[in-house]
């Protein structure tokens, strides 16, 4: 299959390892991955803050950028991210339509039902579960809200997790509460965040994992953050990260990131 | 605070709530104390709080949890709540009418309220007539949010709340936190303490175990029960049919307040009607289950006008606007009044968790509370606490795959945040977040803008040692007070294509 | 501001009615029905009576009366801690009442109980004392019974709930209240599966009374932990007469 990438914002400027793994990880499976060069963000940030004028641009820029995948020049759009996989599926349209632009809105719908996060495409589309992939370390996933609830990707990370070689699973307490990021939820209200954030970190570490992983690299912002100001010793790392690593040329493991 | 972050100011409050002790009442139960950042960060520092809270909400979730997951038709029945609920909407004055006739035909008075004021006005009036100056109440969010209580006082008319979580709220002069349980921010200890401390007929002995809190409440009520002449109760439902009105409840002063004295006032928001008696079936089976995690509450009672020698002879129905019809032109408002008032959202929402009830300076708190009191109060402009509730969530969805009726609270949230930023833009200088964020959108909106933006990043570096960066200037520094960030990599991934793949404009 | 009430509750209604249309007729006029789900079935005027899909059970696996709905009930009134007695059909029914209500003193009958109940309660050495809507016992006397004896309108398995609808035979609601403990006699064909079920018998005369009933009454408002017994009958009986 012939797959576009979007980087996502965070992935292109903070997180490049990400999306990298993703492309390495398609590519190993056989696939061709593009990068559409035009591709900037997909406007969440702007769009839960409320600033939705302002997001109207972004999301055009994204629509635009992966609109070709509607004539065919690709098989599907890949995320590495269950937030921005669920902004555009669940806010670009209504976010065009709401400002007026219901022209864009209807491209915006059209792009999305193409747009799979990462685990989404590998289990639903590729029909793949087990990758390939190799990584001895005790790993623990946090699920992720919106990967969970805007999106619903279900057990599809822990079914592709529980296929890779020498990897040993662990279940993380209250997996499925916030880990207390939000966004600009972060700033607004640090200390709210914050004090959630100390119970998934507190949660992280009586599991004894070496790892955390989950399908989204804002939410490792916000929980790697945490783990290094503590000193806990655990390695935050993208499901793509360790979906790509093989026994040739396995992940490092080690700092907070 | 100086620094403007787009969040709203300090309101000067109308009177402010007391967490502890005997204290005055706000003036507005929809809006009092500071805004949310500012409650929370106060409420986060006092970790007996944080217990209570965090016992409390682990434990209703996992009965929830339980109790829901043997319902095999738990989905479709959420669908028919929503739906219902819809109807009721957008044929309100219609049923509330067939609900009025109903009503009178078996003997009962209804009476229309526009706001706060005139329901407590026609309440007090209607007590007066009866010559009692004690009344018992049933609890109720509807009489909370007119803050009765006060208004009766201030007649010389004495109510007593009946509900163990409300008297306990009641007894200590504080003001609920939870919209099931007024006093889940209370643990055994502080309960006992204030029963010692205001129950006059308290056995000095009394321990903190809660069945003998529970038995001191109920020898507390009882006489109080039998010599009540007049009650005050709330609904959970008005069949428009059949004129049907039913209470759901667990301990049993419920019944005492519809049965016992002679009579009885309802105060209901307009919006909690159901069109059919069969509706009833949906809401039955969705209430119980999520609002206290049981596959049935111990008593529903339901009431149809006066039944002759049995129960009050006397049935008066106060329909309370209130803010309601502002609400209802507004297609946020319209969804937040699809609201049953179980309280689920409160349970799963780990923001409400940590901070609590009192932080959302409002009788509804939690995620309902933070789109239905701005809503109800027309909250928009920045000096009004309401305001900054629309940003006490981190959008994490745990409400709305809970609500029983199916109330998108996240998506309902980020459209009031956008009013708010609307709303802002006529001020002459825009704030912080005001800037960055269009600057943002520049930057974000073209790759030729966003790449070499990224690459900028890479001058975080400098500010990093070990792979992290641990201070940063503000307003960065909000995040690394208390969690470090990572040092921005040596190349974005837009340059690490180039590199090994080539530029090939694929777009 | 003292307006004469009747004028001023009159005011209240046109307004709050005018407010509702002018709310949902929306800014310009047009009817904003409900979210977008409801068929416009009439002109001008969406009809969402049509948009309530009742996609839930209306009806159990189970007839009523079953055995299986009999094991359901009882193990969910087990759960609210309410003790059930089995009883085979009603040739054993005194029997069963008499060890029951061993011990009880006073006790209070609807007028319209089954009167080979009413002689067993009595064979039991219960002084039995009857309470009607035409004559009623005082609130005094009823505090003073030790237990009621009842029948019921309908039970509910799924949730062990027990509904009582004023009928001849449970009587006014305060008679279920104020005595300590409720002796309540279901038989096995008023048993039903779901809520539904229960709301369709009990809509051929909603306008009664009615108290459901789900265990002992309890609370939950000390640390969400469940205590049975504040101000309803600390002690519920439920008689199961299985034919």
């Amino acid at each position: 299959m012939r797959i576009a990438l979007l980087a996502t914002c965070i992935g292109e400027a903070m997180f490049p390892r990400a999306p990298r793994a993703t492309v390495e990880l398609l590519e190993r499976l056989g696939h061709e991955v593009v990068y559409p060069q035009g591709q900037a963000c997909c406007g969440q940030m702007h769009v839960n803050t409320g600033y939705f004028t302002e997001a109207l641009p972004v999301i055009r820029n994204h629509v635009e950028a992966f609109e070709p995948v509607l004539d065919g020049a690709w098989d599907a759009v890949v995320v590495p991210s269950g937030s921005c996989t669920g902004s555009i599926r669940h806010q670009q349209a209504m976010v065009a339509s709401r400002l007026g632009d219901e022209a864009l809105a209807t491209r915006a719908a059209r792009v999305a039902d193409r747009t799979y996060e990462l685990s989404e495409l590998l289990v639903d589309v590729l029909g793949t579960v087990d990758v390939g992939a190799y990584f001895p370390h005790r790993v623990t996933l946090h699920p992720t809200c919106h990967s969970l609830r805007m999106i619903r990707v279900g057990d599809r990370p822990q079914r592709l997790l529980r296929a890779v070689e020498d990897l040993e699973l662990v279940d993380l307490p209250s997996a499925e509460t916030c880990c207390g990021f939000g966004g600009t939820f972060s700033l607004k209200n640090a200390p709210t965040s914050t004090a959630m954030l100390e119970d998934k970190v507190a949660a992280i570490r009586s599991t004894g994992a070496e790892v955390v992983t989950a399908g989204d690299y804002s939410c490792l912002m916000h929980i790697g953050g945490g783990l290094s100001r503590e000193g806990a010793g655990v390695t935050t790392m993208h499901l793509a990260e360790i979906l790509a690593s093989t026994r040739e040329t396995p992940a490092a493991v080690g700092g907070a990131w | 605070m100086s620094v403007d972050l787009g969040m709203p100011g300090v309101w000067a409050p109308k009177g402010a709530a007391q967490t502890s002790g005997h204290g005055a009442h706000p003036a507005d139960p929809l809006r009092w104390g500071p805004t949310f950042p500012e409650a929370a960060a106060e409420a986060l520092g006092d970790r007996q709080l944080r217990r209570n809270l965090a016992r409390a909400t682990s434990t209703i979730r996992g009965k929830r949890a339980a109790v829901v997951g043997e319902v095999t038709d738990w989905e479709e029945l959420r669908d028919a709540g929503r739906a219902i609920k819809t109807r009721v909407m957008a044929e309100l004055p219609e049923l509330l009418l067939q609900l009025e006739e109903q009503v009178t035909a078996r003997g009962g008075t209804v009476h229309w309220a526009r706001d706060a004021a005139e329901a407590n006005r026609i309440v007090a009036d209607l007590v007066k007539a009866t010559g009692e100056t004690e009344v018992v109440k049933v609890k109720s969010m509807a009489t909370q949010e007119i803050g009765l209580n006060e208004a009766l006082a201030e007649e010389g008319i004495e109510a007593v709340e009946t509900d163990l979580a409300e008297l306990i709220v009641q007894l200590a002069g504080d003001m609920p936190s939870h919209i099931l349980v007024p006093a889940i921010h209370r643990s055994r200890a502080e309960i006992r303490e204030i029963f010692l401390a205001r129950m006059d007929d308290v056995p000095r002995e009394l321990s903190d175990a809660p069945a003998e809190l529970a038995e001191a409440a109920r020898l507390h009520l009882r006489r109080t029960f039998l010599r009540a002449k007049v009650a005050i109760s709330g609904a959970n439902f008005a069949v428009a049919e059949t004129g049907t009105l039913a209470v759901v409840e667990s301990e049993g002063n419920g019944r005492m307040c519809l049965t016992l004295p002679e009579t009885l006032i309802t105060v209901m928001g307009i919006e909690k009607l159901v069109p059919t008696w069969r509706d009833l079936e949906v809401f039955l089976q969705l209430l119980p289950r999520s609002s206290t995690g049981e596959r049935m509450n111990p008593y529903t009672s339901m009431w149809t006008g006066v039944t002759k020698g049995d129960g009050p002879q006397a049935f008066h129905l106060v329909l309370l606007d209130n803010g309601r019809t502002r609400a209802l032109a507004d297609d946020v408002g319209r969804a937040a009044l699809h609201c049953i008032r179980c309280s689920a959202c409160l349970n799963v929402c780990p923001v409400y968790e940590r901070v609590g009830g009192h932080a959302y300076g409002s009788v509804y708190p939690g995620p309902i509370g933070a789109i239905l009191t701005p809503q109800l109060t027309g909250a928009a402009g920045h000096g009004d606490p309401g305001s900054s509730l629309p940003y006490a969530s981190t959008l994490c969805g745990a409400c709305y795959d809970v609500c029983p009726v199916k109330i998108d609270i996240p998506a309902l949230l980020v459209d009031l945040r956008a009013r708010q930023v609307d709303g802002d833009r006529r001020r002459i200088l825009p704030g912080a977040w005001d800037v960055a964020m269009r600057g943002a959108s520049w930057a974000m909106s073209s790759a030729k803008r966003f790449a070499p933006a990224a690459r900028s990043a890479r001058l975080g570096r400098l500010l990093a040692r070990d792979g992290k960066i641990r201070s940063v200037p503000f307003p960065g520094s909000l995040w690394t007070r208390s969690r470090d960030l990572p040092a921005p990599p040596e190349e974005t991934f837009r340059d690490w294509w180039s590199r090994t793949r080539g530029d090939g404009d694929e777009a | 501001m003292r307006r004469r009430r009747n004028k001023a509750t009159t005011d209240a209604r046109t307004e709050v009615l005018d407010r509702i249309r002018a709310a949902l007729a929306g800014p310009d006029g047009v009817a904003v029905g409900g979210t977008g789900e409801d068929p416009a079935t009439t002109v001008g005027r969406p009809s969402a009576a049509d948009a309530v899909v009742r996609h839930y059970r209306s009806t159990g696996v189970h007839e009523p009366g079953s055995p299986a709905l009999i094991e359901m009930l009882t193990d969910r009134l087990a759960d609210y801690r309410a003790v059930v007695h089995e009883v085979a059909d009603a040739s054993e029914l005194p029997a069963a009442l008499r060890r029951v209500l061993a011990g009880v003193r006073t006790a209070v009958v609807p007028p319209w109980l089954d009167s080979a109940w009413v002689t067993a309660a009595a064979g039991a050495g219960v002084a039995v004392r009857t309470d009607a809507p035409t004559v009623p016992l005082s609130t005094e006397a009823l505090e003073s019974v030790e237990v009621v004896l009842t029948g019921a309108r309908v039970a509910i398995a799924e949730t062990g709930t027990i509904v009582l609808d004023a009928g001849p035979d449970q009587g006014r609601r305060i008679i279920t209240l104020l005595p300590d403990r409720h002796v309540c006699i279901v038989r096995a064909g008023q048993v039903v599966q779901t809520v539904p079920e229960a709301i369709a018998v009990l809509g051929r005369s909603p306008a009664r009374p009615q108290t459901w009933i789900s265990g002992p009454s309890a609370t939950s408002d000390i640390e969400l932990t469940r205590v049975e017994g504040v101000h309803g009958p600390r002690r519920l009986d439920v008689v199961l007469l299985r034919s």
